[in-house]
């Protein structure tokens, strides 16, 4: 009977020790947040589109890690980015905030339209526009993400989607 | 028994040696070549039109250089190569351009492809070229690379990589041999048979010009046992030309042992590794057809003009091998070798395993068309049904792969457990359907599958790049909002340095001023 007891008592002190070891170190030692964010950094799509409502898409990454955002506001993502996502963090996969508008879609600019005010070209996340003051601007087509933010800031409405063809 | 096929050849210097290594699984398949061998090769008339696609390699399209109502001559350059990796293309016969345009075509994806299209004026008037050619072995590895640059010259095995390029790529490597790969192996065709019987001398002299190029000592020509004819030839003229260099080797007669990596198995026991090429294990593979037209281009100044191809299958009247223009219609072709019989119902461009069916006859010849095969209606295969682990697919396999595994995979569009599994290595070559008792296609699930990683590859590629590009801008930015704030902060300080009698003068300057 006391052997009994004696393994309870060493179980329950080994328990112990170790709990108070595991909450020091969760206390002391840091989180390593920064691979984390580069984890979900690298399963979004890198559109920059900001239709998240942060920057870009990495400072997405870092508002899912710090828990300041859902994991499904990221629509040119899709279903796929979601999953993924939701299998990293370990979260339910939520139906996504909003549907993709034009998947794999790239924006072209009316040459004979362009005034050469340079709005679009300071507002694309990726320099993917060329073009100098005064001077008709083009879009590199293999560099553009769609992410449309060069649509809104253009004055003379010259600048729409077109499919992949 | 092989030795008693050489009985009448005893003569001969080059005698046959045979394989080392073996392959594994693969099918003896029914050949159904003897139909098209019985004649010699057949020149197909000029047509009176042209269609040259300017994608008949792998890699970058190549960029016309004519323009519409242009005259061209036979031989000259029409769209030249254009990118790391690309091939040139050369106007079949002489004739005015007509349009340039999307055109029906035999490829794996899509339907249409951009062709230059030419209207032969049927006086067949080649371009002039330079009198004299200096003999190849006088020339340097890279002039003579750079020559085969030129002349448009590609895998004639149906791949079509462009030979130069394979050529530059494998003169960095360690090689140890040639290898001329005659052995054709998938059913119906036979365009290389009578190739080798043929043209047995230009195979020889291309493979020569091969070994110069790339500095070799050792070429093995190897033919599959079921070609007698073939290699009674390559015998006969091996002997005339007596270089010890080049070295005649059988294999045996199994489906898919021409392929690239298993016929470096077969030959030298050397497995080429996963993802990699038969350079790796010291091997350059080429085909023979390919070996003939670099001897037609180096030694005659020939472009890649023209084919060997063959027309069978029980859907054309008279099949036979025939010599065509690159660009002749199929329609063209096949009204040569008779025309369809009343039975034909399915076309196919490429042979019954790895080719490809198409649903009209108006796509032209190009680099790559080995076989155009009409066939009457295929025996009903039975609907598909589940998977029932039987491992009859991995028995077969050639590249030892475990395809019911790759199917569940496939099915999952799982593309880490695919590449895992090796699916980037699977050749395609159809083994596996032929066998499945469950009628699983699984060789197009395989190939839907690669498209998938590669497209899946392409994108993450694309988000990388602009990733880098994002973070680039957003450093510029700052860089620029730091040397701004720098700025004012100088002139600020500039300002309080002179103090407020300096300000106010400059101040009542400006109000002088204004008030001028």
């Amino acid at each position: 009977m006391g052997s009994m007891w004696t393994a309870i008592f060493t179980i329950a002190v080994i328990a112990l020790i170790a709990g108070l070891a595991l909450s020091f170190a969760s206390r002391t030692l840091p989180a390593d947040s920064g691979i984390l964010v580069d984890q979900v950094n690298e399963l979004l799509p890198q559109t920059q589109c900001a239709q998240c409502g942060y920057a870009g898409c990495r400072p997405y990454a870092q508002a899912i890690v710090d828990g300041d955002a859902d994991i499904n506001l990221c629509p040119p993502g899709g279903d796929d980015t979601l999953r993924r996502l939701a299998s990293l963090l370990g979260k339910e996969p939520l139906p996504l905030a909003e549907q993709p508008a034009h998947v794999g879609a790239v924006a072209v600019i009316n040459e004979a339209l362009c005034i050469g005010c340079t709005h679009c070209r300071s507002a694309c996340p990726v320099d993917a526009i060329v073009g100098a003051h005064q001077l008709m601007h083009t879009i590199i087509e293999t560099e553009c993400t769609g992410c449309e933010l060069c649509i809104a800031p253009c004055p003379v409405d010259c600048i729409s989607m077109r499919s992949p063809s | 028994m092989p030795g008693r096929l050489y009985q009448h050849a005893k003569s001969v210097v080059s005698a046959p040696t045979y394989d080392l290594g073996t392959l594994h699984g693969g099918l003896r398949l029914q050949a159904h070549k003897k139909v098209s061998t019985a004649e010699p090769i057949q020149q197909v008339p000029i047509p009176s039109q042209l269609v040259l696609p300017i994608t008949q390699h792998a890699g970058d399209p190549a960029q016309p250089i004519v323009s519409i109502g242009e005259h061209v001559l036979k031989g000259q350059l029409i769209a030249e190569s254009d990118g790391s990796l690309s091939a040139p293309v050369h106007a079949s016969s002489s004739g005015k351009v007509v349009a340039i345009e999307p055109w029906p075509v035999a490829r794996r994806y899509g339907d249409n492809a951009p062709c230059i299209v030419i209207e032969c004026d049927g006086k067949d008037h080649a371009i002039e070229t330079a009198e004299s050619l200096p003999s190849y072995d006088i020339l340097p590895a890279d002039v003579l690379l750079t020559k085969i640059l030129q002349g448009g010259i590609v895998g004639l095995g149906g791949a079509v990589f462009p030979t130069a390029q394979k050529l530059m790529q494998a003169i960095t490597c360690d090689l140890e041999f040639l290898i001329l790969n005659g052995v054709e192996c998938e059913p119906y065709i036979s365009c290389d048979d009578v190739l080798m019987r043929e043209y047995a001398h230009e195979v020889i002299g291309g493979t020569q010009i091969l070994l110069h190029a790339l500095e070799l000592e050792v070429a093995y020509i190897v033919v599959e046992s079921d070609k007698p004819e073939a290699i009674r030839r390559l015998g006969e003229v091996l002997g005339e030309v007596g270089d010890a260099r080049l070295v005649l080797k059988l294999v045996p007669t199994i489906y898919p042992s021409g392929g690239e990596d298993q016929l470096v198995q077969l030959v030298t026991n050397r497995e080429v590794p996963s993802g990699g090429l038969p350079t790796d294990v010291g091997c350059l593979v080429q085909n023979v057809g390919t070996a003939a037209a670099i001897h037609k281009w180096v030694s005659h100044n020939e472009p890649l003009i023209s084919r060997v191809t063959t027309v069978t299958g029980d859907g054309v009247a008279q099949p036979m091998n025939v010599e065509a223009r690159l660009g002749t219609t199929v329609a063209d072709i096949i009204s040569f070798a008779g025309g369809y019989t009343d039975r034909a119902t399915q076309l196919i461009i490429g042979g019954p395993m790895t080719g490809k069916s198409v649903s009209s006859d108006r796509v032209p010849l190009v680099k790559a068309t080995n076989c155009i095969l009409a066939l009457s209606e295929s025996p009903a295969v039975g609907a598909e049904l589940p998977c029932i682990r039987c491992g009859d697919c991995a028995a077969v396999c050639p590249v030892q792969l475990l395809p019911q595994q790759l199917f569940w995979y496939a099915c999952a569009d799982n593309e880490a457990k695919m590449r895992l599994f090796g699916l980037t290595d699977c050749i395609e070559c159809g083994c596996c359907d032929l066998v499945c008792p469950s009628h699983i296609p699984l060789t197009a699930d395989f190939r839907m599958a690669k498209a998938r990683i590669r497209e899946l590859a392409d994108e993450k590629a694309r988000a990388e790049r602009a990733r880098v590009r994002f973070e680039a801008r957003n450093e510029r930015l700052e860089l620029e909002q730091q040397t701004r704030d720098e700025q004012l902060a100088q002139q600020k300080q500039a300002a309080r340095k002179a103090g407020p009698e300096a300000i106010a003068e400059i101040l009542r300057r400006k109000q002088e001023q204004d008030e001028d």
